[in-house]
């Protein structure tokens, strides 16, 4: 009953809140245009790649609605490590002087915001902030050659990790409250659609894979990944405010579990585990030299595996369903949407699957590497 | 390209705000919520191994019953019997009883009958001699005499006699 109840108010917020983005992204290219002065014919149009990569990539500040920089959004805090702490509002960029560039080699003209105020000697480049050198960037084949202060901003999706934070706190702390209140009985609403995740957790994924008599240390681990990685997945989905950030879709984030996940795998790891690795029993020398150092490339690349899954498949969901809206502006025709947003819907109702379903593989892979480093020799 | 590169911003908070969440969600959610399901497996358990051995006891506790009740049957159609005998046992004895004095009544009146009678006879038969004294005693007086006159009183006196 929740689940089907939730389901469809998902997916009516995703259907309301998509009409407003496409009004919202309809207007943005030109005014763009408008505001870079040097036109050219081909800058005129509505270019696919620069709107779907800005709403996958990070951002200083959180678009709410109307155009690029001069619709309403957030401007989020800027914090600097560069000789000292440094914090201010990333709006001193944005509403900075736009600069363009010329590239020295291709010619090609880069834009970019010039901060003032506080954020004097800094440009926001591509959502990056770099130090200037000689008041200006320099471009080289294409890329910035500025040096890069420590940039420990609130982005958008530190904001989005907070705010996930937060109602990942308040959804467990008010189940845990439930427990405490009502001691061992029937679980009762958010409880109810809760427990049978926590027990798939504990009983499916930690207890299945690593063990009857050692997955106990390891529960804790696995279920704040699990729903990290839902709750976020799912606040993705989820096209305004307090959602829309591609969180569990950026490297850093799923590099950082990884990390995590190596980390318990080689401090868990014991005798029979790290023999596997250097010296496998039953296997000659000659071989063996082969095979140890691709046995120790096997323990990072399946963190790494990890890694690129989460990342590749919630990006891939958020590239998919923006290309298919960018279908209206590419062909410039209101009618395409009755075939865009369709299967935008159906793409964002497989991501619904996708956002569970990745939660589990990571948990479960995890669970089945720590089960493989703590397993006792059986021959 | 910087789709694929970490950012160490984000990685930094990503880092702190997720070991903030595993110490706090550890400490203060899943420890309890892992408890109370533990508790309430256990609890589901005991229930239900109570429930099986209460039914066992309940089989056993109903066939004493039984044989209790079955006992208590018989005792009761033995009591019922024993106490039929008896009264039939005791209609008998008061009918014996009843018949033996009624007899004896009977006789004591048939002996007291004819107790009487014989006293009845006897008092007749003075009277009798009574009368026959003074038949005799007018006969001697007055009329004898004559020998015919004798002679007619005397057959009449046998007559009378004879007449009673």
């Amino acid at each position: 009953m929740i689940v089907s109840k939730l389901f469809t108010q998902v997916v009516l917020i995703l259907f309301l809140v998509l009409t407003p983005s496409i009004i919202s992204a309809k207007n943005a290219p030109s005014i763009t245009a408008a505001q870079i002065a040097p036109v050219n014919s081909v800058e005129d149009e509505f270019d696919v790649n620069e709107m779907i990569m800005h709403h996958v990539k990070d951002a200083h500040e959180w678009h709410l609605w109307g155009s690029e920089h001069k619709g309403v959004s957030l401007h989020l805090p800027v914090i600097l490590y560069d000789n000292g702490l440094k914090v201010f509002s990333a709006s001193h960029f944005y509403h900075g002087i736009s600069v363009l560039e010329k590239d020295p080699k291709t010619g090609e003209k880069h834009s970019y915001l010039l901060g003032e105020g506080p954020a004097e000697g800094y440009a926001l480049f591509h959502e990056k902030i770099y130090r200037l050198s000689e008041g200006k960037m320099h471009f080289e084949d294409g890329h910035p050659h500025n040096a890069m202060p420590l940039d420990l901003s609130i982005t958008k999706n530190v904001t989005s990790l907070f705010f996930g934070a937060f109602l990942l706190i308040f959804i467990m702390f008010s189940m845990a409250r439930f427990y405490k209140k009502n001691g061992a009985v029937a679980p009762k609403g958010i409880s109810k659609f809760l427990e049978p995740l926590v027990l798939l957790v504990q009983d499916d994924i930690a207890k299945a894979n690593i063990g009857e008599r050692k997955y106990k240390k390891y529960v804790p681990y696995l279920l704040t990944a699990f729903f990290f990685i839902l709750l976020n997945n799912l606040l993705g989905m989820v096209p305004i405010l307090p959602g829309g950030a591609n969180l569990t879709g950026n490297i850093s984030v799923t590099l950082f579990l990884a990390l995590f996940t190596l980390l318990i795998t080689v401090f868990s790891g014991n005798k029979n585990y790290w023999r596997h690795i250097f010296a496998t029993p039953g296997v000659p020398i000659p071989i063996l030299i082969i095979m140890v150092p691709i046995e120790i490339i096997g323990i990072f690349t399946k963190p790494i595996a990890l890694m690129i899954r989460l990342f590749a498949n919630v990006t891939a969901g958020h590239i998919i369903i923006l290309a298919l809206i960018s279908l209206i502006f590419i062909n410039k025709s209101i009618a395409w949407s009755a075939l865009s947003v369709p299967m935008a819907l159906f793409i964002s109702i497989l991501e619904l699957l996708v956002a569970f379903l990745q939660a589990y593989l990571f948990t479960m892979l995890s669970a089945l590497f720590i089960g493989a480093a703590v397993e006792e020799a059986h021959h | 390209m910087d789709l694929i590169l970490p950012d160490y911003g984000l990685l930094f908070w990503t880092g702190l705000v997720f070991c903030l969440l595993l110490f706090l969600l550890a400490k203060f959610a899943w420890k309890p919520i892992l408890n109370a399901v533990d508790a309430r497996e256990q609890k589901i358990h005991e229930a239900l191994e109570l429930a099986v051995k209460t039914k066992a006891e309940m089989q056993l506790l109903q066939a004493e019953n039984e044989k209790i009740l079955k006992e208590a049957r018989a005792q009761r159609d033995a009591i019922m019997n024993d106490a039929k005998e008896t009264a039939v046992q005791m209609i008998e004895d008061a009918k014996n009883k009843a018949k033996l004095e009624a007899n004896k009544i009977v006789e004591s009146a048939k002996t007291s009958i004819a107790m009487e009678k014989t006293a009845a006879i006897v008092d007749l038969k003075n009277q009798l001699a009574g009368f026959s004294l003074d038949i005799a005693e007018k006969i001697v007086r007055g009329d004898l005499s004559t020998d015919a006159k004798q002679k007619a009183l005397a057959e009449k006196l046998a007559d009378d006699i004879n007449m009673n």
